[in-house]
């Protein structure tokens, strides 16, 4: 299956883009992570995707690359989504941060940080954000026991 | 006691703060505040110069328990989501694992999920307001509201036989049909909704003290809205009128006649008129719908979808096997990933599923509305008053539930 806007990418960054498809209508590019802000930036400032919907991540383990970025876009002009994945090997587990387009990826990022202990260059401020400072590990790996217990932190006065 | 730097929060150190300003730690639970977060203010006499907003108080691992159980199973838990509209939670839900098997449920189930969804936008409306009110003093509307909204309680309570955490949506179809009566019961509750509703508006919309404490308070601009990722009746109040109701519609949406009201000035008053609006919208809706309610199943035909009715399991092998599968194994979608996203109260709540083949999902990703929102309080109480800071988080309306998961 082809489509404008895939066709448009791939024509766009022919040596970033790894993949893509279209599954039950989400349209879905998988490029390097080298290339995500420069890909991200095109699609707001030239294809109308004003949004930035999501960003999370997911966990593939064993496979390597292990992790992957999952960004999902908005136009509202055009009323289109598109879904953005870049694979991030657990050795250098470091992405771009997309807070310089969007301030709405603060959270997200933080949040994908937290979860997954991806890291993101250039976010003005990664830290925790639903867990606390002293949680060991990150808990949405597939490695992280659903039962495991976390150490008592010191009381603080 | 003597504080150390390392006690507060990086964004501030004592050095910064001899000019006068002040920390101040509202929360995490304070009475002002409805759900648990904390806010730490920097303050320059009563002006609110810099926060931080500090979540997490509610995190109960929703994604990662969801990884260990089926399909079917992670329903309850989408109800603890947004606990104040729970069936717009599981819609949504079931709609992302049938777009990820590729299926389409029949039409009487998509006409009654239509109906639960915009009973549940009403009572986070409902509960929006009502709250917002009350902590801005006035207590009487409250009552009308919360009264209301027990209306409508009742009303669900009725149909899935649970108030708060009805679980009402599966895979395919819903756990049972509607009740005989529901049309009866349903413009009884409307007729209260309406009155209430009626009254509340005369008590607030052109009430001096509650005009000001939300004109012109939490401003945000259409751009920034944008930029911080804003949907819902935020997003719209600052004049965007993106609703996926509208926008993209799901389920039947797109056979009724209802219209998206927008704000202009991205403050307080107007996400406080969009919601006011956005109910009687939604009553417009149910009765819409309630009249074309077509006859026929509410559940897929498929037995590897669905649970099959007792009498056939009973008296047929195949559905006694697919009986025993789906009790043990769960409904098993193909592999491949999808996002789905549906209207909420406060905005698009997206689910993200992937699927490696087996009954269990790989990945479950909520992105829940409130989370943007939230991130978005610490620009929207800058340079206000602290007491604003009141009016303008009860308006973004953010659910620990939804927020934390």
């Amino acid at each position: 299956m082809t489509s404008y806007l895939l066709e448009t990418f791939k024509a766009k960054f022919p040596d970033d883009v790894l993949e893509t498809h279209a599954f039950r209508g989400d349209e879905t590019v998988l490029l390097r992570k080298e290339a995500l802000l420069k890909a991200a930036a095109f699609l707001k400032d030239n294809l109308g995707f004003d949004f930035l919907m999501d960003l999370t991540a997911a966990d593939y383990l064993p496979r390597e690359p292990r992790f992957e970025l999952v960004c999902h876009f908005y136009s509202s002009k055009h009323n289109y989504r598109l879904r953005l994945k870049c694979p991030v090997a657990a050795a250098d587990a470091r992405v771009d941060s997309l807070t310089p387009l969007w301030a709405g990826a603060n959270w997200f990022e933080r949040e994908a940080f937290d979860m997954y202990g991806i890291k993101f260059d250039g976010h003005p401020d990664l830290r925790r954000i639903l867990l606390y400072d002293g949680f060991e590990g990150h808990p949405l790996r597939k490695d992280y026991p659903l039962k495991k217990r976390q150490p008592r932190i010191p009381h603080r006065e | 006691m003597e504080k150390t730097n390392a006690e507060i929060q990086k964004n501030w150190n004592l050095e910064s703060l001899e000019d006068g300003r002040m920390v101040l730690n509202v929360g995490p639970s304070h009475p002002a505040m409805h759900g648990i977060v904390r806010v730490l203010l920097t303050v320059q006499g009563e002006r609110v110069m810099d926060s931080d907003v500090e979540i997490g108080y509610l995190h109960r691992g929703f994604e990662k328990t969801c990884e260990n159980v089926t399909y079917n199973q992670c329903v309850p838990y989408t109800d603890r989501l947004n606990y104040v509209s729970p069936f717009i939670n599981n819609v949504g839900y079931a709609l992302a694992v049938e777009k990820l098997m590729g299926i389409e449920t029949p039409a009487r189930c998509q006409y009654i999920r239509v109906i639960m969804s915009e009973l549940s936008r009403l009572t986070d409306h409902l509960t929006c307001i009502g709250a917002n009110a009350m902590e801005l003093a006035a207590f009487t509307v409250y009552f009308y509201l919360i009264n209301a909204r027990e209306e409508l309680y009742r009303l669900t309570d009725a149909v899935a036989g649970g108030r708060v955490t009805p679980a009402y949506t599966r895979v395919g179809g819903l756990t049972r049909d509607l009740p005989a009566d529901f049309r009866q019961m349903t413009a009884e509750v409307f007729k209260k909704v309406r009155k209430n509703l009626s009254d509340a508006d005369k008590l607030l919309t052109r009430n001096r003290i509650f005009y000001d404490r939300l004109h012109n308070i939490g401003n945000i601009s259409k751009e920034d809205a944008i930029s911080l990722s804003f949907t819902g009746p935020a997003l719209r109040s600052t004049g965007v009128p993106l609703d996926l109701r509208k926008a993209s519609p799901y389920l039947v949406y797109d056979r009724f006649d209802f219209d998206i009201p927008v704000g202009s000035n991205g403050d307080n008053y107007d996400r406080y008129l969009v919601r006011m609006e956005e109910m009687k919208q939604s009553m417009r809706i149910v009765e819409q719908a309630l009249a074309q309610l077509p006859d026929g199943p509410i559940n897929h035909p498929d037995f590897n979808v669905i649970l099959p009715p007792k009498e056939e399991v009973s008296g047929n092998i195949e559905a006694l096997m697919a009986h025993f599968k789906l009790t043990i194994e769960g409904v098993k979608p193909p592999k491949g990933e999808v996002y789905q996203a549906v209207e909420a109260g406060n905005g698009e709540l997206g689910f993200y599923i992937v699927s490696d083949g087996t009954g269990h999902p790989w990945r479950l990703r909520v992105r829940p509305p409130c989370f943007s929102l939230t991130g978005g309080l610490s620009q929207m109480i800058k340079g206000g008053y602290i007491a604003d800071i009141v009016s303008t988080f009860g308006q973004i309306n953010m659910i620990g539930g939804e927020l934390e998961r």
